[in-house]
């Protein structure tokens, strides 16, 4: 176990799958431009290689080098970099294994960060995690801590799909401990974050920590609550999130994401469908407004959920 | 141009290629009304192309590889297809070329090195350049054949592809057939480079690199220009932009619409659209494939018996591919959902 910045742990997700498999390719943006860098020096120009800023080019030749046999990660840094390139991420990658009955395996890595609410302003503080996850073929990949930032980055390279790996900003330099030997996490497997048995209380991403800080300060007043983060929310782990509402019977979930574009709300539709019967309140979701990302610091702070929006809400519905 | 002649065996493969392709998809239009309903949304035909798919493919090599885009019946007959599949997938079968799952635009055959075709115009492009990529590290001489449309042509995926392409000198030749109308707007009216009288291929100047224009409906022309192409690819040298100019003799798509659909027209819009039945009727007595077929009867290279007989044994083989594909079953329900994921 090694302590390494979340932003760090991917890097290490990248190199354990670059050294044991040379189809693995990684290019993007302001990457590889001197023979120094950590990836070129020890991968080669071939495999890695900086881009112009051409997103669609950028997806495209990763489609077409994945259709021809190899494994590329593309490195678009902000989420919203790909809805330059929205045909290729949504109706090129995941089509062609479809379309061609099998014949094309499509197996590429769009890494990019997401929900960077730290003054980025309207165009590069989107959580778009929902936006993918109606996309059969994309698998979509949401690490919280640093050790699923590197054991997801590897599961996604060496799964035959295209997978979009989204690291949140907000955890760029939050540090955690990672394993140093080869180390992979599965995907469609959550992870209770905290154990309880009065209510659940799902999140991805950033929300995870605020979830737990939330979770803490309702344990003060003897309320205790179950944190869940899915990890992965295609595929989406929804028999651990349902077994733990048969057990609390109440739910909340935490979304960063504006509530009508949110993965909470996808959730929130299953409990409704699969446990009416079990609900012993509403399901609260705890997501961002229907809005822009504005740039003002209180503005901004306001519209995303926080801690204490997250203890109202358990409050609410244990009333 | 410095390649031979193609012997007249290979012209005489040639044609036969050619003939095969518009055989097989007279027998795609005729379904529309010999077969109401069997063929499902939206075909586009590469009638008057044949001389440009058959002259590009002419230097496939085992290894080698072609993606091109909805417009796709030509290629994958050419590098060894079964047409019984390929009707099959047409008509939405269970013995289909993809399971029935892609239908007319996206025909695929891994196989032979017909990867993949977008029905995105212009998104093709990159990922030519991606399985170029892939050649260029295996480094085993193989290079991949990009086809596209006139219309691609004004895409940012062609700009910023052949930028890279460029940058990179991957092993990748930029196949554009021209013919001269995106759906029913003329070139003139949406690019710039027609609209000053310019050839299509002026635009291969911006990326540093050769860019050809070539009479598309001449099979030997294609075959010695594209044949540059893919010797500078092979060597390292990097891309080259063909501009090939053909004329398609059918409408844009073609689909049984009551009268009204919009963009949907029985004849070809330069008829029904601009009223230049003239310049419709010049490329009809310009068609290629009798046109190459009356060169090799004039040169003593195929006897008009052999071509008679020649277009008897084509015509059978597209019939039995229609008989095939009527008589494969519809696939089984369950498969609706077994390629999503790997």
């Amino acid at each position: 176990m090694a302590q390494m910045p979340y932003i760090a742990a991917i890097d290490a997700g990248i190199h354990q799958e670059m050294r044991r498999d040379a189809n693995v390719l990684y290019f993007g943006q302001n990457l590889a431009t001197t023979e120094n860098h950590a990836f070129v020096a020890a991968y080669g120009p071939n495999r890695v290689r900086v881009t112009p800023i051409s997103e669609t080019a950028e997806i495209g030749i990763a489609v077409g080098a994945a259709m021809a046999g190899f494994r590329p990660v593309v490195e678009l840094y902000m989420a919203e970099f790909m809805l330059v390139a929205m045909d290729q991420v949504v109706n090129e990658a995941p089509r062609f294994r479809y379309m061609t009955g099998g014949q094309v395996e499509v197996p590429l890595v769009l890494k990019a960060g997401f929900g960077f609410t730290a003054g980025w302003a309207g165009q590069h503080t989107g959580s778009l995690t929902a936006l993918f996850m109606g996309v059969p073929g994309l698998k979509v990949v949401v690490p919280a801590t640093a050790a699923d930032a590197k054991g997801l980055m590897a599961t996604a390279i060496r799964d035959d799909n295209p997978v979009v790996y989204l690291h949140h900003y907000m955890l760029t330099l939050e540090p955690g401990e990672v394993p140093d030997d080869e180390y992979l996490v599965p995907f469609g497997k959550a992870e209770i974050r905290r154990a309880g048995g009065d209510v659940t209380i799902v999140a991805t991403g950033w929300m995870v920590p605020r979830a737990l800080t939330a979770a803490e300060q309702l344990a003060k007043e003897g309320i205790h609550a179950e944190v869940i983060d899915p990890r992965t929310v295609v595929p989406l782990d929804l028999e651990t999130i349902l077994r733990s509402v048969d057990k609390t019977g109440r739910v909340v979930l935490v979304d960063q994401a504006p509530r009508h574009a949110s993965v909470s709300s996808i959730i929130a539709a299953e409990i409704a469908e699969h446990r009416f019967g079990v609900l012993k309140a509403p399901v609260v979701q705890v997501t961002a407004a229907d809005t822009t990302i504005p740039y003002s610091e209180p503005l901004e702070a306001h519209v995303i959920p926080n801690e204490a929006r997250i203890v109202a809400a358990v409050h609410k519905i244990l009333k | 141009m410095s390649l031979p002649m193609p012997s007249p065996e290979r012209q005489i493969w040639m044609f036969t290629q050619m003939l095969r392709i518009r055989t097989f998809e007279e027998r795609v239009k005729r379904t529309f009304t010999e077969h109401p309903g069997v063929i499902r949304g939206h075909t586009h035909l590469a009638d008057g192309a044949e001389a440009s798919i058959v002259g590009s493919l002419s230097h496939f090599r085992e290894g080698d590889a072609a993606l091109a885009t909805y417009r796709c019946h030509g290629y994958p007959l050419v590098l060894g297809s079964d047409p019984k599949a390929m009707m099959a997938e047409i008509y939405g079968r269970a013995d289909g070329l993809c399971k029935g799952l892609g239908g007319s635009m996206h025909l695929t055959d891994v196989k032979r090195g017909f990867l993949g075709t977008s029905g995105i115009v212009g998104a093709g492009i990159p990922h030519a350049a991606g399985a170029a990529w892939a050649a260029q590290i295996r480094n085993k001489g193989n290079v991949v054949l990009s086809f596209f449309g006139d219309g691609a042509s004004k895409q940012g995926a062609f700009h910023e592809t052949l930028n890279i392409a460029s940058l990179w000198k991957l092993p990748v030749v930029f196949i554009m057939e021209n013919n001269g109308y995106n759906v029913v707007t003329t070139s003139a009216q949406e690019d710039a480079n027609a609209a000053a009288g310019e050839p299509l291929s002026v635009k291969a100047k911006s990326y540093v690199m050769p860019g050809v224009t070539v009479d598309g409906t001449d099979p030997i022309a294609v075959h010695q220009a594209v044949g540059a192409a893919i010797e500078r690819a092979r060597s390292g040298q990097g891309p080259t932009l063909v501009e090939s100019k053909v004329y398609r003799l059918s409408a844009h798509g073609n689909i049984i619409a009551p009268p009204g659909v919009p963009l949907h027209y029985p004849e070809h819009e330069a008829i029904t659209v601009f009223g230049k039945r003239e310049e419709y009727e010049a490329a009809l007595r310009g068609d290629p494939v009798p046109r190459f077929r009356g060169i090799l009867v004039q040169n003593d290279i195929l006897p008009a018996a052999a071509a008679e007989d020649l277009s008897s044994r084509i015509a059978n083989e597209m019939q039995e591919a229609v008989t095939f594909a009527l008589n494969s079953p519809f696939p089984s329900l369950e498969s609706a959902l077994d390629y999503n994921y790997a």
